[in-house]
């Protein structure tokens, strides 16, 4: 995690290349998140890619339900050089989650915004593949959010697979 | 049984789609040359579990390669969701099924961050020997079945003759001899029982020169050279691009390790090397996970020898189960263990993402706690779904014997990627 004074510098960078792109810090425990706006997450990359931080070593999707805006994605990034790890997270509503792909950027976050599309229904613009990648093609539903109920399914058995609606298919 | 009309069938668009498909609307070319579309998987033996490859091929060279996952999608991590912390141990640890150990240890620590407890160093220790001991063994596990593929089948037996000691090892401290739920927030469950040391000291004596003997299997086999030396080679750079870590970048000479630059666990008491690769083929791929099997020993010496006395577990009742003889006596030792058992551990609220040096390289755990005594989130970055985006750039161009070998010396464990 950045001490103060990188945290501020890393902020004003971001500040300066987009003065609307910064929201706010979130601090956890050896954790510390620059929440930045949707629209300017591609560039707010390349800015801590700028300063070291020029590995993304993961991307995946949350949910905050029921607060608002309920839908997350964090960026953990890695500064190899200063052995050092900043995030930048985001917030979308359910009702448009749409957000810039970092795909063509950062082709080590294809899977994992392919993983937040499948889990919470993520729309990631730009994306070169944005497919389901665990859950089937034909799944309906994002399982990961946090109002999908578990064991809503049933379980396919010889004996009641007859009973089950369109086991057919 | 019911009969259907199929006429009257209502299918998905997916289904749609899928029964529209006819082979011969599939022919591809490429030049004059045609294409040739090949499914491989998910249920083939050198794909090491569900791996379904659809490789498209010109003769028997690969043009595209996509790696389609899911087969073993088990929703581990929605169901951590609905179990308080301590509970959601069990599931973490069957992500990845052959390194239990490292997931532990990432969903651990990543609950410690938030807590902020403090680690006794016994059980930092204790931690360090299981984890080097497991990372042997997922190399062993790497080292047979890849040489399974390759036609090399004694080594397989060898290997799985090593495996079977450090699982009694794992058996004899724990109980289990897969995922053994050892590791607890706050700690170790129990301290190693007597004799255990002797055992494990007895394992390091003979594994260098095991490996040693695998070794020189492997390298005086003509096979098993010509399918390795030079073949799929990627620079670090690329590697870095795909997000890849781990013993397949430091074949490419990078020489990454999370246990030297950012040590968790008391990593910094220990004196060992990082061995790296020049080239980043398949052989480099190799030759570096046996040397860390050897420096692994080295590690787990040190500890033994070193293993400092005290608590296993943190001290604070709010985390950790008190010792069975207190409950007799104390009410208040009583009372925590009610609580602990039925509600389990309150987590402040708050995000936390601990990555540790994991078999297949950086094992990452985030956390979010939303303040009650279930997490909101868990999710693993695992480096087995991270490693396998290189594997289109590393295969294409390549032979399709050559990308089995590659596959295989990937690594990639079906249980992690899907989860």
């Amino acid at each position: 995690m950045p001490d103060a004074a990188t945290l501020e510098r890393l902020v004003g960078a971001l500040k300066a290349s987009d003065a609307e792109s910064v929201i706010g810090t979130v601090e956890s425990p050896g954790r510390v998140a620059i929440e930045v706006r949707p629209q300017s997450i591609v560039g707010s990359l390349e800015v801590l890619r700028a300063a070291g931080y020029e590995f993304l070593a993961s991307v995946h999707g949350l949910d905050y339900y029921p607060n608002e805006p309920r839908l997350g994605v964090d960026y953990e990034l890695l500064s190899r050089e200063a052995c050092d790890r900043v995030a930048l997270t985001l917030r979308v509503s359910s009702e448009d989650p749409h957000l810039p792909s970092v795909t063509p950027a950062w082709p080590c976050a294809n899977n994992q915004e392919r993983e937040a599309f499948d889990m919470f229904g993520l729309i990631f613009d730009g994306h070169p593949d944005l497919r389901r990648i665990l859950m089937p093609e034909d799944y309906e539903g994002y399982p990961q959010r946090r109002d999908f109920p578990i064991g809503g399914e049933p379980v396919l058995f010889t004996h009641n697979e007859h009973n089950v609606p369109r086991w057919f298919e | 049984m019911s009969t259907v009309d199929p006429a009257a069938r209502q299918l998905s668009d997916y289904r749609k789609m899928e029964e529209s498909i006819t082979i011969s609307e599939t022919t591809e070319f490429e030049g004059d040359r045609e294409l040739l579309t090949l499914n491989l998987g998910p249920h083939h033996p050198a794909t090491h579990g569900v791996l379904r490859l659809l490789v498209t091929l010109d003769g028997e060279v690969i043009r595209r390669l996509q790696p389609i996952y899911g087969y073993l999608h088990t929703g581990i991590e929605k169901t951590a969701e609905q179990k308080s912390y301590w509970k959601a141990i069990p599931v973490v640890e069957r992500m990845d099924y052959v390194s239990y150990y490292f997931n532990a240890m990432a969903y651990c620590g990543a609950v410690e961050t938030l807590l902020e407890v403090e680690i006794p160093k016994r059980a930092q220790y204790l931690r360090v020997i299981h984890m080097e001991l497991n990372r042997i063994m997922s190399h062993l596990v790497f080292l047979g079945t890849s040489a399974l593929d390759l036609g090399a089948i004694s080594v397989w037996w060898y290997c799985f003759r090593e495996r079977e000691t450090l699982l009694d090892l794992f058996e004899m401290s724990s109980g289990q001899r897969m995922h053994t739920r050892y590791f607890q927030i706050g700690g170790v469950i129990e301290d190693i029982p007597e004799g255990w040391i002797e055992q494990v000291r007895k394992f390091c004596a003979i594994m260098p020169e095991r490996a040693d003997i695998y070794g020189d299997l492997l390298n005086k086999n003509e096979i098993f050279l010509q399918r390795q030396r030079d073949v799929c080679p990627l620079p670090a750079e690329t590697l870095r691009e795909y997000g890849v870590t781990g013993p397949l970048l430091r074949a490419a000479g990078d020489p990454w390790d999370l246990r030297k630059t950012m040590p968790y666990s008391s990593y910094e008491d220990f004196d060992f090397q990082i061995p790296v690769g020049t080239k980043g083929d398949n052989y480099d791929r190799y030759e570096v996970r046996l040397a860390e099997v050897k420096e692994s020993v080295k590690i787990i010496i040190q500890a033994l020898d070193n293993l400092p006395e005290g608590p296993t577990i943190t001290e604070d009742r709010k985390i950790a189960l008190p010792p069975r003889h207190e409950l007799a006596t104390s009410m208040e030792a009583l009372i925590h263990h009610f609580k602990l058992v039925t509600e389990g551990m309150r987590v402040p609220e708050g995000e936390a993402y601990y990555a540790i040096e994991g078999a297949r390289g950086e094992l990452g755990c985030f956390v979010r706690s939303d303040g009650s005594s279930k997490p909101a989130r868990v999710h693993m970055r695992d480096p087995s779904l991270v490693n396998m985006q290189a594997a289109p750039a590393a295969t294409e161009g390549w032979l399709i014997a050559d990308m089995l070998a590659t596959v295989a010396m990937f690594d990639p464990i079906i249980g992690g990627v899907d989860r």
